[in-house]
């Protein structure tokens, strides 16, 4: 059960090399011979190991982040042409770092209205799940921190705490504007858990298990092609879930200036931003493990690499969305999300539930005929739903303007 | 049951990212929905008109660079329409033809601002605004060909223009009329069909053709609603009788309807510019006969132009002497706002913020 | 081309519609009574023959001993337009013109304008406040008697 990151080499040499060699987890010693530590201290070889494994995923991802907003950075650059961070450092890659000191050195501003334990509370409260998240992720063929057998139930748990943080914030900052963009926050995470999570559930009929690595062993065929309608659901729900263009309306610049963070300042917004580009990063690593087949791939490549390549793939497609999309308004958004995306997602499930009972250990051949239906029925369901759907066109104004100086102000001065 | 909610009220501006300047709306809020709006001005008010009473006319010019600062070819060509028109001066062809080029030049700037803008209040992150600061970037350097100056121009003097253009600016234009349409195909490409921006902007903001009359607005807006009106045809200005174009007409009298029309004016500024070409003869750029210190005869005198924003009218009266007495000027940009709260009211906060963008406004012509 | 009216045309014009409003024309311009202001007005937007819907500009003028209230207006029907002139204020304590607010809103925000920088109050006005300088600000700074 707490074998999880021991099913790494690398971990599993820190843990031998220390634990003693009638240890059960590692017959035979580590590479150096016998373990440092006598019997009976396994507990303490254990702890330094989780230690060194949580040490290394939450910097490795932090420093991954760092490298992901200058990717980020220079391929908006690219698509808006125009260069991108190119001053820092070789091609800019330094950029963030002085960005991070830039935002440390700042005044971190709390107003003087607002709530603060609430309002230092939530840029924690955004980034903490997210480095979580990490944890369970599969980024090669044998590495992981923790293979969890309810992996996928893991990650939604804690991925929804991470939509307390904007309206925690809003709350905390008694603000009007950050209201605004918290209360709109809510609403759309309301709206978009639920068909995210419908559109998981085929992929976990299909691989019978709730395990990553176990997800990604059954993608003979990646699920993207099996469950082409739930990838579609889970790709625009998690664009909308992370709050990215064209659903970012919870900060929309052009409206409520920052939205729930519009008081933030100093290491406090750049956590924020961190939580908000990391988020992005565990939707692409969880799109490119269920839905892209993780590290699979073929010989020429390590299978880090292949994962990586998906990954990246996946963070392309949400920049380059971002860069196109205008963004929607909020009743629109809710409105796709509960007229649009739940029926696609419950079309999604009926017919996978109804293919795992034809196939319930579905082999290769079985796999690309499930994909073949899929792919039908996923063309029939957004065909029906874009004739008889709802259309978001031509909209009744609510209330009509009152004739001019009705406003019951203050008249001639 | 209806929820019971309490309105609340936000100042949008006047340091805001979407306010196009220093604009202020003090907005009551229920919920999303805007319930009463009031536009509050005055942010930018440098008092221009006051200032010109001390100045001679020639002066003014570099004052009225700064009324719409993203449109001062245009302000100062339709200054000079007035002070010509109050002292009597002929213009020499050569000058008016190279007012209309630079006018021409400027309303497509405009408009690429304006439209750059409007897709930034939509939300789109960036694309749109970069893509149209590209094409005004060549503008700007051909104005920079022109007369040294790329945004504060002060380029035309009563009679003409202060300088011709130099030799190379001719074929550079000609480049950039070669250019000018396949960019717009490109801005078409990638916002007039995208269902998002459809979706935003159809059905949004809609005004009554006669609504808009009565409230004096003009320009795009004007002719998104189905009129047709231009003073560039109904009451043609320097040479613009002697040039064909179309006037684009929308009859929906939306958001998109505004958004199209200025599209297809860039459109049609690029035909306008390359008749000019085709036209203009060689002589002096203003007469010789043209002194510095103007003394009109007592009396007053309206001129109007088609300006990017809408009727960009100039009332001068003169007591005789080299500054103005009185120097009125008719913004647009200000008086297009008359039916401000009308549009927004009922509406959500995101398309306040479109409809707002839709009128294209500019705070340095709002408050003078 | 838009046919601009001249003061004798505009002024026969006026008179057909309510007699005795007009002072007095001039080659570009006619005087209006301020008292008959509205009638005229609304005589001018709605009579077929004169049908100036629009309102292009609405203009304050300080003569120093008088307050001259200039409209330019056009007809977007006809294509044609029309200068009408409004004298107050001799007395230059609290000059007052009906507003034309009724006729055109495009009048609104104008004549907001007029009254904040020239102190020309537009009774009838629905919402007569300072646009562009603060309320509380001391005097009208586009008077020729306003001192720096």
């Amino acid at each position: 059960m707490t074998d999880g990151f021991l099913d790494n080499a690398f971990f599993r040499n820190i843990y031998c090399n220390l634990a003693s060699s009638g240890s059960d987890r590692c017959a035979g010693g580590g590479p150096f011979g016998d373990g440092l530590l006598p019997p009976g201290w396994e507990w303490l070889a254990f702890l330094v190991t989780a230690f060194v494994t949580v040490f290394v995923v939450v910097n490795g991802a932090l420093m991954a982040v760092n490298l992901y907003i200058w990717g980020e950075r220079r391929l908006l650059g690219r698509l808006q042409g125009r260069l991108g961070p190119n001053r820092w450092g070789p091609f800019g890659l330094l950029t963030p770092i002085a960005d991070l000191i830039k935002v440390l050195s700042k005044e971190d501003i709390v107003p003087a209205a607002a709530d603060r334990l609430v309002y230092s509370l939530a840029p924690v409260l955004l980034v903490v799940p997210v480095l979580l998240a990490f944890a369970v992720i599969p980024f090669g063929s044998s590495t992981w921190a923790a293979n969890l057998n309810v992996g996928v139930l893991y990650l939604i748990a804690v991925l929804s705490v991470e939509s307390f943080a904007p309206i925690t914030a809003a709350w905390g900052s008694q603000n009007r504007y950050a209201m605004f963009g918290g209360l709109r926050a809510v609403a759309l995470l309301v709206s978009y858990e639920l068909p995210l999570v419908l559109s998981l559930i085929g992929v976990l009929m299909i691989a019978g298990s709730l395990s990553l690595v176990d997800i990604v062993n059954a993608q003979d065929v990646p699920f993207a092609l099996v469950q082409p309608l739930g990838f579609l659901v889970f790709l625009i729900g998690s664009v909308a879930e992370i709050q990215r263009a064209p659903f970012d309306l919870s900060e929309a610049e052009s409206e409520l200036v920052g939205g729930y963070h519009t008081d933030y300042s100093g290491i406090r917004w750049g956590l924020f931003q961190a939580g908000e580009f990391m988020s992005t990063m565990v939707s692409g690593a969880i799109i490119a493990t269920v839905f892209l087949s993780g590290w699979r791939g073929f010989d020429f490549l390590p299978s880090h690499a292949w994962f990586f390549i998906k990954f990246a793939g996946v963070l392309f497609v949400m920049t380059w969305i971002r860069a196109t999309l205008p963004r929607l308004r909020i009743d629109q958004i809710t409105s796709f999300a509960w007229k649009g995306l739940l029926p696609l997602a419950a079309v999604n499930l009926l017919a996978s539930a109804v293919l795992s009972l034809i196939w319930p250990r579905p082999s290769v051949g079985e796999l690309w005929a499930m994909a073949a239906v899929n792919v039908v029925v996923a063309a029939a369901a957004i065909y029906v739903l874009g004739q008889f759907g709802p259309k978001p066109g031509e909209r009744p104004r609510p209330a009509v303007a009152p004739a001019l100086g009705a406003t019951g102000r203050e008249g001639a001065a | 049951m209806p929820i019971r909610t309490e309105p609340v009220t936000v100042n949008i501006g006047p340091h805001h990212p979407s306010t196009h300047g220093v604009f202020r709306l003090r907005v009551t809020f229920d919920g999303e929905v805007v319930v009463d709006a009031e536009p509050v001005f005055g942010y930018l008010h440098r008092g221009t008109e006051k200032l010109a009473e001390e100045r001679t006319y020639v002066q003014f010019v570099t004052l009225s660079d700064r009324m719409d600062y993203v449109a001062s070819m245009t302000n100062n060509q339709g200054f000079m329409l007035a002070v010509e028109k109050l002292a009597g001066i002929t213009p020499s062809p050569r000058g008016v033809w190279l007012r209309m080029i630079a006018a021409e030049l400027q309303r497509i700037a405009s408009h690429l601002v304006g439209i750059g803008f409007f897709l930034q209040d939509l939300g789109a992150f960036g694309t749109p605004l970069i893509y149209v600061m590209r094409e005004r970037e060549r503008i700007l350097d051909l104005f920079e060909m022109l007369c040294g100056a790329r945004i504060t121009v002060s380029y035309m003097r009563p009679g003409g223009v202060f300088m011709d253009a130099p030799q190379d600016f001719w074929p550079a234009l000609d480049t950039f009329l070669a250019d000018m349409p396949h960019y717009v195909d490109e801005y078409e490409r990638l916002i007039t069909g995208n269902e998002i921006v459809l979706v935003r902007t159809k059905g949004t903001g809609k005004v009554p053709a006669e609504t808009l009359v009565n409230a004096s607005v003009s320009g795009p807006m004007l002719r998104a609603a189905g009129l047709d009106w231009d003073l560039r045809i109904k009451d043609p200005y320097e040479y613009y009788g002697r040039v064909k174009f179309d006037v684009p007409l929308a009859r929906e009298s939306d958001n998109f309807a505004r958004y199209i029309v200025r599209i297809q004016e860039m459109r049609e500024s690029v035909k306008i510019i390359r008749q000019c070409v085709e036209q203009i003869e060689p002589g002096p750029v203003r007469p010789k006969e043209v002194p510095f210190l103007i003394r009109p005869p007592a009396g007053d005198v309206y001129a109007h132009i088609e300006g990017p924003k809408g009727e960009l009218g100039y009332y001068l009266v003169s007591d005789g002497t080299i500054a103005p007495y009185r120097c009125k000027v008719r913004a647009p940009s200000f008086i297009n706002l008359t039916l401000l709260r009308d549009m927004l009211v009922g509406w959500k906060v995101a398309d306040m913020i479109v409809t707002f963008g839709s009128i294209d406004i500019n705070m340095g012509e709002v408050d003078r | 081309m838009t046919i601009v009216l001249g003061g004798e045309q505009v002024a026969s014009v006026i008179e057909a519609i309510t007699p005795g409003s007009v002072t007095g024309h001039d080659s570009s311009a006619a005087w209006v009574r301020a008292e008959t202001w509205p009638a005229v007005a609304r005589g001018l937007h709605d009579r077929p023959e004169a049908d100036f819907k629009f309102l292009n500009s609405v203009t304050g003028v300080d003569y120093i001993d008088h307050f001259v209230i200039v409209y330019h207006l056009t007809s977007l029907g006809h294509n044609h337009s029309a200068v009408i002139k409004i004298r107050c204020g001799e007395a230059r304590e609290d000059p007052v013109v009906p507003s034309a607010v009724p006729v055109w809103r495009g009048a609104d925000l104008q004549e907001r304008e007029v009254y904040d920088l020239m102190g020309i109050r537009f009774e009838g006005h629905p919402n007569l406040k300072r646009v562009m300088l603060w309320e509380g600000f001391p005097g009208h700074p586009h008077r020729k008697d306003f001192l720096r």
